[in-house]
């Protein structure tokens, strides 16, 4: 990971990086716990945001990443830059490197926009999610969620359940996920479901009590009302009754499930009120853990060496 | 009264007694083989039994020279209610049905308001509940309101007894909602029924686009309108992996495209209707609106090959279609007029007199296409009369002839091809779950026509 220059999905991470990242995320957990919760390893480095999409998680994890290693940060977003003059992707990228900037985070809608601006740019690039590919942070920091709470990834029933068809979430975790020896289930409606996923190296089924029979993670993805107009359902209504996470659904899973949510949520659709507050339910650790996740991407993509898990990060002082 | 109450009032208890049908031969319509050999139906259930062994107090029905089959079932007719009570109520129309021979019919969306939600699929069960003829099984929309636009709640659709989907009267247009439609109802295993006629290339057209539209001046509908959409809705059942059923076909064209499908292992089923099966465009000589229906009649060559589809099971049933239509509105200018023909308690005797007795079909083909095969489409528990199984059975009389009248209809409406034509093979008994529905007044015993009779 540390000779790489771009992330840009988990499907071509290897099974080691994978290991060394949530290593090296597991030491800046640690500082994030200090009273002072900033190291200087990016100290004189510059890091610009671009975000072609709304996000408030995404974006608050990856400024607060950056100023917890002492980058300097560059905040774009589409609705307030030179975007809305119809400057093309390409040209605002370049612009930007021109300026001496070391790391382009990027969120766009166009699945294969940073994979586009890696190959123009000599920064290194990080998906921060594009269109329907990959969210490789969201998908290390769920399995990094994973690990810390039942202390592997080998040989555990993970169910992805929801709208896979159009979720990025959903195939950076199945690559993360099954790399790292897990086995995971989507499930979903076969609307929302896209073609050949199995040869993902995972197994399909439409029913949510099939799915969650003794797994020991859930995770739950968000329904967009937009499916309904597309013909994808027939309504959200229908979606809760048939394939919401209930309570009485859950108790087909392992009593310990980690309950999870790549946010923001939609109560009372994929998720039932009583899941959303369920006390097994990681979604706030998920946000924490975030920050942590990203470090650790920030750092090893600047060259540093991969930390053991219980390396000890020095702190900045004043 | 009317003539569905007054056969409702010749009910009798038959499932506190045990029945038997005497001396009536039982004909397996997979096999073709007729055994003759008494039937005795108890608890609901039949019991092949040698001639004299069955209790003294059972009410016997001496059906000599009649013959046993499974009870017929009819995948596709318009109830009409809830909306248009005038031309055919849920409990006039399963009452015609059980005169013609049927123990269940499939009952068509097209309703005012349509069948689109679940309270709707519940009303149309409870009012044949109520009614206590033949079992409906209720096909929902595909489309909420029949609009093509947006897909129905399928789950709960399915969930209330919903049998299958389809939004039969016109075709879905939009070819993503049909993919979608497809895709939704697998998970389900539940069949989507499609009407396959292109709005755009049938247009205001009344009649098949040939040379007897040409002749009368009247508005074509080319052989393509359902050719497009068999074609368009075989490469969305592969695509979806969904389960597709081409109600009425009506071109001989669209045989070769089944059989592919069916052949490359995709599951697409048809069905033809009597009309399409007996009648040719050359009827609509008087511009008589009795003949007008979508798909319209077609030409000779069709007939010849739906009939070749049915005998190798391209074409797995024969489906009447029935859709009544009061006198006011029906008599009317051909242009004006709606489309459709009531055809419950018709079918048997026009397509034994027309196909059977001709030596164009084997009896037992026919039966299968009027039971079996359609039970099979919409997954209905069926099969053939066998010891043990259940007492769901119709008695044919190929001997009676007979002529179709329209004032001797147990259904509300008369706009019915047959009229006045002079029929052979009649249905004389219709019993399901073990209850006799209906019996021709002319077969059984003095003991149960006194039972029988009011």
């Amino acid at each position: 990971m540390n000779t790489r220059k771009d992330l840009l999905g988990l499907e071509e991470i290897t099974a080691e990086e994978l290991g060394a990242i949530l290593d090296t995320a597991e030491a800046f957990r640690g500082v994030l716990d200090r009273p002072i919760k900033k190291v200087p390893t990016l100290r004189g480095k510059t890091v610009a945001n671009l975000f072609y999409e709304p996000s408030t998680r995404t974006r608050f994890s990856f400024e607060l990443a950056e100023k917890r290693l002492s980058a300097d940060s560059l905040n774009f977003s589409a609705s307030t830059s030179s975007a809305v003059k119809g400057e093309s992707l390409k040209d605002t990228v370049r612009n930007i490197e021109a300026m001496g900037v070391d790391f382009v985070v990027i969120r766009h809608g166009a699945s294969g926009a940073p994979h586009y601006i890696a190959r123009n740019v000599h920064a290194s690039v990080i998906n921060a999610g594009d269109g329907q590919h990959e969210h490789p942070t969201q998908g290390l920091l769920d399995m990094f969620t994973m690990r810390r709470k039942i202390g592997r990834l080998q040989g555990i029933k993970v169910a992805i359940i929801g709208d896979i068809a159009h979720s990025r979430v959903a195939r950076s975790n199945i690559w993360g996920l099954t790399k790292m020896g897990a086995e995971v289930r989507v499930c979903g409606p076969s609307t929302l479901t896209p073609m050949e996923v199995e040869k993902m190296g995972v197994t399909w089924t439409w029913r949510v009590e099939e799915a969650l029979e003794g797994v020991d993670v859930v995770n739950i993805l968000r329904i967009q009302k937009e499916r309904q107009s597309a013909n994808l359902l027939p309504s959200l209504r229908e979606y809760s009754l048939y394939f919401g996470v209930t309570p009485e659904r859950l108790r087909r899973a392992s009593p310990d499930v980690v309950i999870m949510h790549p946010g923001p949520m939609n109560r009372g659709v994929e998720i039932a009120q009583e899941v959303a507050e369920d006390p097994r339910n990681v979604i706030l650790d998920q946000v924490t853990n975030g920050v942590a996740v990203r470090m650790a991407v920030l750092y090893l993509l600047n060259g540093n060496e991969p930390a053991s898990r219980e390396a000890e990060m020095a702190t900045v002082e004043g | 009264m009317e003539r569905w109450e007054a056969m409702r009032m010749t009910e009798w208890d038959s499932m506190k007694r045990v029945l038997l049908l005497s001396g009536v031969e039982v004909l397996n319509p997979e096999t073709g083989k007729k055994v003759r050999q008494d039937v005795m139906i108890k608890d609901g259930h039949v019991r092949l039994v040698a001639a004299g062994d069955h209790p003294d107090d059972a009410v016997v029905f001496d059906l000599t020279g009649k013959i046993a089959v499974p009870g017929l079932v009819d995948i596709h007719v318009h109830l009409r209610e809830p909306g248009d009570e005038d031309a055919e109520t849920i409990a006039s129309g399963t009452a015609a049905a059980a005169r013609g021979g049927f123990v269940a019919v499939a009952s068509m969306a097209n309703t005012k308001p349509p069948i689109d939600n679940p309270q709707s699929v519940r009303f149309v069960l409870e009012r044949a509940r109520q009614a206590g003829m033949c079992r409906v099984y209720p096909m929902a929309a595909v489309s909420q309101g029949l609009e093509g636009k947006a897909l129905t709640e399928m789950f709960d659709l399915a969930e209330a007894g919903a049998v299958a989907f389809s939004d039969d009267g016109k075709s879905i247009m939009d070819a993503n909602l049909m993919r979608r439609a497809l895709q939704y109802a697998s998970m389900l295993d539940k069949v989507i029924v499609t009407h396959a006629e292109d709005l755009h290339l049938k247009g205001e057209g009344v009649a098949h686009e040939g040379y007897m539209a040409t002749k009368l001046g009247l508005k074509p509908v080319p052989r393509a309108a359902e050719e497009v959409i068999v074609a368009r809705d075989i490469r969305l059942v592969e695509l979806a992996q969904g389960r597709l059923h081409v109600a009425h076909v009506s071109c001989g064209t669209s045989v070769p495209m089944l059989r592919e499908a069916q052949k490359r292992g995709l599951r697409v089923t048809g069905e033809v209707t009597p009309h399409h099966l007996l009648l040719n465009d050359t009827v609509l000589e008087h511009y008589d609106p009795r003949y007008k229906m979508a798909p319209p009649l077609r030409e000779d060559s069709d007939r010849e090959a739906l009939l070749e589809g049915l005998k190798d099971g391209v074409i797995q049933a024969i489906a009447t279609d029935h859709a009544p239509h009061t006198e006011i509105d029906k008599d009317a200018a051909f242009d004006e007029a709606p489309n459709g023909v009531v055809g419950v308690e018709t079918a048997f005797s026009a397509l034994y007199t027309g196909l059977v007795k001709t030596g164009k079909l084997d009896l037992a083909k026919l039966v299968y296409a009027m039971s079996l095969g359609p039970a099979r489409i919409l997954d209905i528990e069926h099969g053939p009369v066998r010891d043990g199984g259940p007492a769901d059975l119709t008695v044919l009389d190929l001997d009676a002839s007979w002529t179709v009248k329209a004032d001797e209809f147990v259904g509300r409406s008369a706009n019915c091809p047959w009229l006045g034509q002079a029929l052979q093979g009649q249905p004389v008994m219709t019993v399901a779950g073990g209850r006799v529905l209906y019996h021709h007044p002319a077969v059984g015993t003095t003991k149960a026509h006194g039972l029988l009779t009011r």
